[in-house]
């Protein structure tokens, strides 16, 4: 057998042979995600294609996350349609207010090591932090997986991205996944696979990898794996699930390009409007002012997010800016949790923040606080398209956390991290 | 199998949001309600002067970001039958295929807007004719599987005619 990388491994495991870089191959997957998004698309294909069962209901879940708590006629009916779908064929359905459906997956430990994932939403790439081979797809996709429990799939190469150096403490995830973004090009990792690897590594924790893999799509990657460590043992302990197979690289494996990031010298980032990798250090956008601050999504709305942005809120005042609109949208029902528990979540209420119901919020404006026209809102999102926040006219900016609660407090993109 | 239509330009970095605006969903996945509003936040009159069998062309990485299929099934609605890019995002690529939507790697910077095209696609080859202003453009070589879901008209039909992969 040739020398493999971990997704060449990952998906010869699940063809049921040997495949490498550019072959394609019919593969099997562990599990198959949906959402509220993709899910009713999926489900009208999936009754043409013929579909009657699933090919193993305990391996697909819906997520009710884009439209949390559906505020529309429609929107409830898309709800209605995956319950009705769900409950018929025995699927498991996040409801309302659990989460985004890859973060659900991945608290849950629906999400093993070694994994073959399909989710019909493009962040389902944020899974590789687990050590997963998570690809994402659209509706047609989903349904044949529904169906079959398989997906054609090109066999990916592999860029390796070698992370080297100390960390400086004020340096977020984010700021090393917007790096890279913008080092690798917005389609500089199109159609290829990113495996990290380095030094660095066990600098990261588990929900920073998370981080750096779900931005990872903003480069056009198909998969963003991490090694399997204790970082990624620990962060499973006690979580349900099955136990995986962790997969490594063979040590001659090839990759198609290599990328070296030194976290000592890496500074704080931004990107600006309108693309994720229209990345300057944070200095250069420093000074403009904001209006609004959303901390939520499957990039950044987890629970050391907000803290970290609580954090950095007090210590840039502690008060919210003169008309500021400071939005918190919690990945999950867990993140919530954990940000009740420690008193966060009622710092933050008492300090004037609009905190919404778990799930992808404002993100791509279809729940939550919309801007208003002409609004600069800076964000811990993953993309800053124009409209993306379903105003055509509002301007984003993407940041870390603290950068982001430094600003709900100054009403403007501060200095320093 | 040929075709032939009126090129509509457009730019690098077209994401999927900037096909039809995510928030536009909210209200129906019918791709023929949703097709007035195609493009709508980068090209306001791109919807309203499409004609049926006109191809879009375009720059790098087409169809980047979410992997929302009706940024597909809209273009489609709108009656275009093929897209033309220097490169896709692979979300957009796959789902495009999947369903019946004619997509096309090659170098499209020669072509200007409103040019006619005839893009012919035998065995696997793509050849792309400027009709107005001569010249000739072969694309990417496509896989087998790709030609084959093509024939079928895309991922449903191939799946209901086979009812699986093997
Ligand atoms: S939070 Fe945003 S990026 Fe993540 S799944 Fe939801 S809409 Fe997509």
């Amino acid at each position: 057998m040739p020398p493999q990388t971990i997704v060449e491994r990952i998906l010869s495991r699940h063809a049921g042979r040997a495949v490498v870089a550019g072959e394609i191959a019919v593969c099997r997957a562990d599990i198959v995600i949906g959402t509220d998004g993709s899910g009713p698309m999926a489900i009208d294909y999936f009754e043409r294609m013929g579909g009657r069962a699933l090919f193993d209901a305990s391996r697909i879940c819906f997520s009710l996350d884009h439209y949390a708590p559906p505020d529309t006629p429609s929107t409830q009916a898309f709800h209605r349609r995956i319950r009705d779908f769900a409950g018929k064929h025995g699927a498991t359905v996040f409801e309302v207010g659990e989460g985004i459906s890859h973060q659900v997956a991945v608290e849950r430990g629906l999400v093993a090591p070694g994994d073959l994932v399909l989710g019909a939403d493009s962040h389902t790439v944020m899974c590789g932090a687990v050590n997963a081979c998570a690809i994402g797809v659209g509706s047609s996709d989903l349904a044949a997986a529904m169906m079959t429990g398989q997906a054609w799939l090109r066999v990916p190469e592999t860029i390796r991205v070698h992370l080297a150096g100390t960390r400086p403490p004020s340096l977020a995830a984010k700021d090393i996944a917007l790096a890279l973004v913008h080092e690798i090009g917005s389609d500089g990792a199109n159609y290829q696979a990113i495996e990290f690897a380095g030094d660095a590594l066990e600098l990261l924790t588990l929900e920073d990898r998370l981080v750096i893999s779900s931005l990872m799509v903003e480069a056009g990657a198909k998969v963003a794996v991490f090694p399997f460590d204790a970082r990624t043992a620990d962060y499973r302990r006690g979580r349900a699930g099955r136990p995986g197979q962790p997969v490594e690289p063979d040590s001659a494996a090839r990759y198609v390009r290599e990328v070296r990031c030194d976290l000592s010298v890496l500074t704080p980032r931004v990107a600006l409007p309108h693309a994720p990798d229209n990345v300057v250090p944070l200095a250069a956008a420093a000074g403009a002012a904001v209006q609004m601050v959303f901390i939520g999504t499957c990039t950044g709305g987890r629970a050391v997010d907000v803290r970290d942005a609580w954090r950095a809120f007090v210590q840039a005042g502690g008060r919210l800016a003169e008309g500021l609109q400071l939005v918190i949208t919690p990945a999950s029902r867990e993140v919530l949790d954990e940000i009740s528990a420690d008193g966060t979540l009622a710092n933050l209420t008492a300090a004037g923040a609009t905190v919404t119901m778990a799930g992808c919020g404002a993100c791509c404006g279809t729940s939550g606080v919309i801007p208003a026209d002409g609004m600069t809102v800076l964000s811990t999102a993953n993309r800053n398209f124009k409209a993306r926040m379903g105003n055509a006219t509002a301007v984003i900016y993407l940041a870390s956390p603290a950068v982001c609660g430094a600003a709900a407090a100054t009403g403007r993109i501060p200095e320093r991290a | 199998m040929t075709i032939h239509g009126r090129a509509r330009l457009l730019g690098d970095d077209i994401n999927t949001d900037y096909i039809i605006s995510s928030a536009r969903k909210r209200a129906t996945i019918d791709p023929h309600a949703l097709s007035p509003y195609l493009l709508e936040s980068i090209a306001p009159g791109f919807a309203a002067s499409v004609r049926p069998g006109d191809l879009i062309v375009a720059g790098r990485n087409f169809g980047c970001g979410s992997a929302m299929e009706v940024a597909v099934t809209v273009i489609q609605a709108a009656g275009i039958r093929a897209v033309l890019a220097r490169s896709f995002a692979r979300s957009f690529f796959r789902n495009a295929i999947n369903n019946g939507l004619l997509v096309m790697e090659c170098d499209t910077s020669s072509l200007a807007e409103g040019d006619d095209l005839s893009v012919e696609m035998e065995g696997g080859h793509v050849l792309v004719r400027n009709t107005s202003r001569g010249g000739m453009i072969s694309g990417a070589d496509v896989p087998e599987i790709v030609q084959r879901l093509i024939e079928h008209g895309g991922l449903v039909p191939y799946l209901s005619a086979r009812g699986g992969f093997e």
